[in-house]
């Protein structure tokens, strides 16, 4: 595994080099890696990375990028938009020059046009910001704050809003709540029921499950030597 | 026991990351938010979304409250009082 980087266009215009990290053995079959998004980035990351190892043990290279104002990057989240993430996707495809996409949950919400392969796990964005809306409230009312999501959601599509630790432009929440995941030709959805096991993006607190990588990277592998 | 019933337990064992069968135990007075640290309201947000799509329900944001988390007996009878009498 390396860390490499790629050019990634920002809004406006400029561009940034943001990290990847990458199993790169010039091998034909290339597979871009479309991550979870927010605190789900975060439970999955172990596993995708596990996934990784699979492929790259199955002879197949692969890439995981970090999308602007994600992990390592150094631009302000809150200026990213949902589309901010499918071109840096995109310009990760090209220049790693990506044969397949394996989008995990919220990533499969900004793929880029063109690329066929596999959606895992596919969740709506509503779902996702419904979910961080719900646990600011709950946190909100821990300290004694009364908050309402219909409040908060008109409040931060006016002036952006913090979720979860996540800084959101109202531009980001008015197109994450929107995005929804199906409808990209040539991407194949991998219900998690066929991986099987407990869904690790719910766990309280981030684990892996090496059946569960062995069961994804299998699929891509299969899929990819039909 | 029931299919709300086991599915609630399913549901929990995600979240906790519990052993196969180890939700089995859980009794109504088995202690949930406040009881367990690693329930933290991201974690208690997601069990809710989750709860929604395996259980086919909509939760108010109003219906949520402490109690409604404090042992396994309220989560249950909440999500009972939900459903449709099977």
């Amino acid at each position: 595994m390396k860390a490499a980087e790629y050019p990634c266009p920002l809004p406006g215009g400029a561009a940034a080099r943001e990290y990847a990290l990458t199993f790169d053995a010039a091998r034909e079959k290339r597979v871009l890696i479309a991550p979870a998004l927010f605190e789900e980035g975060h439970k999955l990351r172990r596993f995708t990375l596990e996934v990784m190892r699979r492929l790259d043990g199955a002879g197949i290279d692969c890439f995981l990028p970090d999308l602007p104002g994600c992990n390592e990057s150094s631009q302000d989240l809150a200026l990213i938009e949902p589309e901010d993430w499918r071109m840096a996707l995109e310009a990760a495809a090209r220049h790693f020059e990506a044969t397949h996409i394996l989008a995990i949950r919220g990533g499969g919400l900004v793929l880029p046009a063109r690329l066929g392969g596999w959606h895992y796990a596919p969740v709506k964005g509503a779902s996702l910001l419904k979910t961080m809306l719900r646990a600011r409230i709950i946190a909100a009312r821990e300290a004694g704050r009364e908050e309402t999501i219909d409040a908060l959601m008109e409040q931060g599509l006016q002036m952006g809003i913090d979720l979860a630790g996540y800084s959101l432009s109202g531009e980001m929440l008015r197109q994450m709540g929107e995005l929804l995941p199906g409808k990209q030709t040539g991407i194949s959805v991998i219900e998690h029921e066929l991986i099987g096991g407990s869904a690790l993006w719910l766990r309280a607190e981030a684990d892996e499950d090496a059946q569960q990588a062995d069961a994804l990277a299998a699929v891509i592998a299969i899929g990819l030597s039909a | 026991m029931d299919p709300i019933d086991k599915k609630l337990r399913a549901i929990l064992s995600d979240v906790l990351g519990l052993k196969p069968g180890q939700a089995d135990q859980f009794t109504p007075d088995t202690g949930l938010f406040g009881d367990l640290p690693e329930l933290d309201s991201m974690a208690v947000a997601g069990l809710l979304t989750e709860m929604e799509d395996r259980l086919d329900i909509v939760i108010d944001e109003d219906e949520i409250d402490g109690e409604l988390f404090e042992t396994y007996g309220s989560l249950l009878a909440f999500t009972r009082a939900k459903l449709p009498e099977a």
